[in-house]
């Protein structure tokens, strides 16, 4: 049971790291990118390709995509985002749902329907584990994805409390307008915020080709998890986001543990409840989701 | 000086009144002179308009984009597969499925309409996947392996192809004449106020909610009644299938470029799609590829879709919903309300 615990607190980590980036540029730009799991993905497709192709580790290749992914982030932002966003809310999903297609079936048509694995690429690692007090046996690549997802959270809040660059990310968040009053130029402090994002995203891409398998339409999947872990943390909140992750690693163990095919139905039954709760929390809840409606949205 | 005057038609949707009624009767009528692979085509058609006009009904006029539609569609099939496994009429089945579907879409509306925008869309993505891997739970649904609708082997082949034919012909018909009624009545005043302004909708009086949970129900029966239809035309339920995303994909497609918003639009826009597919739909790959990019430049460069373009450019009006105010003295104004030119942009009659 204790050791069911601890996986579950560390796979908590990778979705930790798969939703910062998604709750990070919903915080930012107010954009939910439907496409945020295909370019994980994307990421685990690019690693796999230099590592069999051209025999560059991943650990190495990770320089090559995650210079990869911050050029992609910038020409998101600037090509697309940026644009669809000035025609309202509701167009950037559909502008990202668009690419999420292109990506996953480009991905398919490149690479065909097998599932594929970092793992034979990274050696032992991939199995080897670290004994720790108490009989329990943890994976060190489970450890180092979890340690992974602290420090990138925690330079993450840095850098947005305590760098010029962060404080024009924030300002722009709150107000892009007043921001570019004060000096902010808007447009790039986006288009970096969206660098930043996807750099977080190849990282995960990483993460999940060496931890499991994936294959082109895995992205839908690895979407679900990165925006369950995020509203599940609270989203734009970025330590809540590991919460959210650990939370719903532990849901879906939870799940498994009660039903064979109980790992994904776990994890998305304690997404509603906790959106259930939240919701009764915000003094709308059961009487308000119950009651007639006034007319009014929350 | 005389009054301004207030039209709720134009000549042209008068004459197009009258196409429509024209059409659909000779469409009831077209099986006797096509192919069994014509009607079957044909049939296909008309669901497709149907996804179209329901995903419209709600992104489109409720401002809800949903990418989990396809859980209404999987469980119009699934609840039709229980039904008649239950000793139901299959065909009956069909159409008491879509009831249930609108009956469980009640509960989760109270639920979802209070997310926003991109959270909407994705929760009700969440929900698609979560109802699925509950259907494969089902010891009838066998998991993916799936299973079929056997009852509907008691009647002939061409006998069950005219008449899913005829129904679909007849659901399409019978909700497209749903919306509009819909559209075109009091409810309709209140659902353009929404989709133009939420918060200025609101502070009139307009119920938005209640308003908001109308369209989604709706567009669950239909979608419901599509799944339905579907699994009647293949036979086969594979849970795989029905709950698949790309059902959305397809519902967006149609709608961004016939013309979201616009009750013409998604007609065009499934029409355009089918078209597409019976070209193309043998490329594979290449047709997903191009039907997601096609897509994506729709929403960065023409996001009013084909017909919103035409419309805004020549003033056409063939199913009109909306009002239209003529002043005198003033050439006919397109923006059909009286409102500040700085808003007239975003406040044009639409639909």
């Amino acid at each position: 049971m204790m050791n069911q615990i601890v996986q579950g607190v560390l796979l908590g980590g990778y979705y930790a790291l798969i939703a910062c980036g998604l709750s990070f540029m919903f915080s930012v730009m107010r954009i939910i990118n439907l496409a945020h799991g295909s370019l994980a993905v994307l990421s685990a497709f690019a690693l796999w390709l230099l590592a069999s192709r051209f025999h560059i580790p991943p650990f190495y290749g990770l320089a090559i995509v995650l210079a990869l992914m911050a050029a992609i982030g910038w020409a998101l932002q600037r090509f697309l985002l940026e644009r669809s966003a000035r025609g309202g809310a509701l167009l950037p999903i559909l502008t990202t749902f668009g690419l999420a297609i292109v990506i996953d079936n480009v991905l398919f048509e490149q690479f065909g329907a097998d599932t594929r694995s970092l793992a034979p690429f990274i050696g032992r690692l991939s199995y080897d584990s670290w004994e720790w007090p108490g009989g329990l046996y943890v994976g060190k690549l489970a450890v180092i994805i979890f340690a992974t997802a602290v420090v990138l959270l925690g330079g993450l809040q840095l850098f947005l409390t305590r760098t010029g660059l962060g404080r024009s990310i924030r300002a722009t968040s709150e107000d892009p307008d007043t921001a570019g009053l004060v000096g902010v130029d808007a447009r790039r402090a986006n288009a970096l915020a969206a660098a930043i994002a996807m750099v977080t995203v190849g990282l995960a891409g990483a993460f999940l080709g060496m931890r499991a398998t994936f294959d082109p339409y895995a992205g839908a999947t690895q979407l679900l998890f990165a925006f369950e872990a995020a509203v599940i943390g609270g989203a734009g909140s970025l330590w809540g986001t590991l919460i959210g992750g650990i939370v719903l690693a532990l849901a879906q163990t939870l799940g498994a543990k009660i039903h064979p095919q109980g790992f994904l139905i776990g994890g998305h039954v304690a997404f509603l409840i906790v959106l259930f709760i939240r919701l009764y929390m915000s003094g709308l809840g059961l009487r308000g989701l119950l009651s007639l409606p006034t007319g009014k949205t929350p | 000086m005389s009054a301004a005057v207030i039209a709720r038609g134009t000549a042209a949707s008068r004459i197009a009144a009258i196409a429509v009624a024209a059409i659909i009767s000779l469409l009831a009528l077209a099986p006797q002179f096509l192919s069994a692979g014509a009607v079957d085509r044909m049939t296909a058609l008309f669901i497709y308009v149907i996804l179209a006009a329901m995903w419209n009904a709600l992104a489109g006029f409720g401002g809800l984009v949903s990418v989990g539609q396809q859980v209404f569609f999987g469980l119009g099939a699934y609840f039709t597969i229980r039904l008649a496994n239950a000793g139901l009429n299959p065909f009956v089945s069909l159409f008491v499925s879509a009831v249930v579907v609108g009956a469980v879409s009640w509960p989760i509306s109270l639920f979802m309409l209070r997310l926003k925008n991109g959270e909407f869309a994705i929760g009700m993505w969440v929900i698609a996947a979560l109802t699925h891997l509950l259907v494969n739970l089902d010891r009838l649904v066998q998991g993916e392996t799936g299973t079929s609708l056997i009852s509907l082997n008691v009647y002939d082949a061409s006998t069950r192809r005219l008449t899913i034919y005829w129904l679909a012909l007849a659901s399409m018909a019978a909700l497209l004449a749903v919306l509009f009624g819909l559209l075109r009545g009091s409810t309709g005043a209140a659902i353009r106020a929404i989709r133009d302004n939420e918060d200025a909708a609101a502070s009139v009086g307009v119920r938005v909610t209640g308003t908001k949970r109308l369209l989604f129900v709706l567009a669950a029966f239909g979608i419901g009644v599509a799944g339905a239809l579907w699994l009647a035309t293949a036979i086969t339920f594979q849970p795989k299938t029905y709950f698949n995303v790309q059902w959305t994909a397809y519902m967006i497609f149609m709608v961004l470029v016939g013309g979201i918003g616009t009750f013409e639009g998604a007609i065009l826009g499934a029409l355009l799609f089918f078209l597409i597919e019976t070209w193309f739909g043998g490329a594979g790959v290449w047709y997903l590829i191009g039907l997601g990019a096609t897509a994506l430049v729709f929403s960065l460069l023409l996001p009013r879709g084909l017909w919103g373009t035409l419309e805004e450019r020549f003033g056409w009006r063939l199913l009109s919903v909306g009002y239209r105010v003529r002043l005198p003295g003033i050439a006919e104004n397109p923006a059909g309300a009286i409102a500040a030119p700085a808003q007239s942009a975003t406040s044009r009659e639409k639909a």
